[in-house]
């Protein structure tokens, strides 16, 4: 059984960590989370994308949620901040999207097209 | 929605956006008493009367980006759907206080869900709100808030993904300790 006092030795670990990154700021990713996102699935959309993070191991990017992004018929909605803060917007992500966001955009740096929201905004 | 859980989270984010400090959620499984108890209290902006007679009624939003609100009268359907209760109150400056009771064994009530994904995705949100987070089944009960955690990470971010993937574990242990006897 987890218990709080574990929860030091991953603060010293982490602790670690974020001064390796002091530098630069990274990726910040953003999953709109209000009842129209929530039922278009936007949960998990969001656990998928942390999940993938952290499968990958990468330190300087964080998954949040935020309320309503005002395209509630294009829901699930996911904006990606690069590291000079342009946004990027994701309409109607699905679970088995969010590895490619991480991969092909946070990683690799090329934005989904496919995924686009201009794409459906015409 | 077929899940208790989303409408929770659904809910809560009406305190995050009345920039509610500290977001209080409480639920309550009664399973001996047949009752089920959402409760979330928040010290957030509240509303005058005239503001929380429309909260139950669809075609009322405060948002600007639509025109309709249907978060709130969602739940009280659902509450009233399964033989239970809703009250809101709620005091301009002080907060607001919500509670939506369930008779546990109806049919129309939706299963619990996927609670730690809730939770854990409410306290990773991007504003300055603290979340307590108190579930109870029967006599056991789990106790979680975001001002203890922040205590102990001691200025190293919430969002550093070893420390959200160890919350996460951290709520799912809790709440499979609180409901292992009723299995």
């Amino acid at each position: 059984m987890k218990s709080l006092d574990d929860l030091k030795k991953i603060r010293e670990a982490a602790a670690q960590k974020m001064s390796m990154r002091e530098q630069k700021d990274g990726y910040r990713v953003v999953v709109g989370m209000a009842t129209c996102g929530i039922t278009a699935g936007a949960r998990p959309v969001l656990n998928a994308l942390v999940e993938e993070v952290s499968k990958r191991n990468l330190l300087n990017v964080t998954v949040t949620q935020v309320g309503c992004m005002g395209q509630c018929a294009l829901e699930p909605i996911v904006e990606v901040y690069n590291t000079v803060g342009e946004r990027t917007t994701y309409c109607r992500v699905k679970e088995k999207d969010a590895q490619r966001i991480i991969t092909e955009h946070v990683i690799g740096g090329k934005v989904v097209e496919d995924l686009l929201i201009t794409k459906f905004l015409k | 929605m077929n899940e208790l859980s989303l409408y929770i989270l659904d809910i809560v984010q009406n305190s995050i956006k009345a920039d509610s400090k500290n977001i209080i959620i409480n639920i309550t499984e009664d399973i001996k008493n047949d009752l089920l108890a959402i409760e979330i209290i928040d010290d957030g902006k509240g509303m005058n009367e005239a503001m929380l007679a429309k909260v139950t009624d669809p075609f009322f939003t405060s948002r600007l980006t639509r025109r309709v609100g249907l978060g709130i009268p969602i739940f009280k359907e659902l509450c009233e759907t399964c033989l239970g209760s809703f009250q809101i109150e709620s005091q301009e400056k002080k907060g607001t206080r919500l509670i939506g009771t369930l008779k546990y064994s109806n049919m129309d009530r939706p299963p619990m869900g996927n609670i730690v994904d809730t939770i854990y995705t409410l306290m990773i949100n991007d504003e300055e709100v603290d979340i307590t987070y108190n579930h109870s089944v029967n006599n056991k009960k789990f106790t979680l808030n975001t001002k203890e955690i922040k205590q102990i990470l001691d200025g190293v971010s919430f969002k550093q993904i070893d420390i959200m993937m160890w919350i996460k574990g951290y709520i799912k242990e809790g709440l499979q300790f609180i409901k292992e006897e009723e299995l």
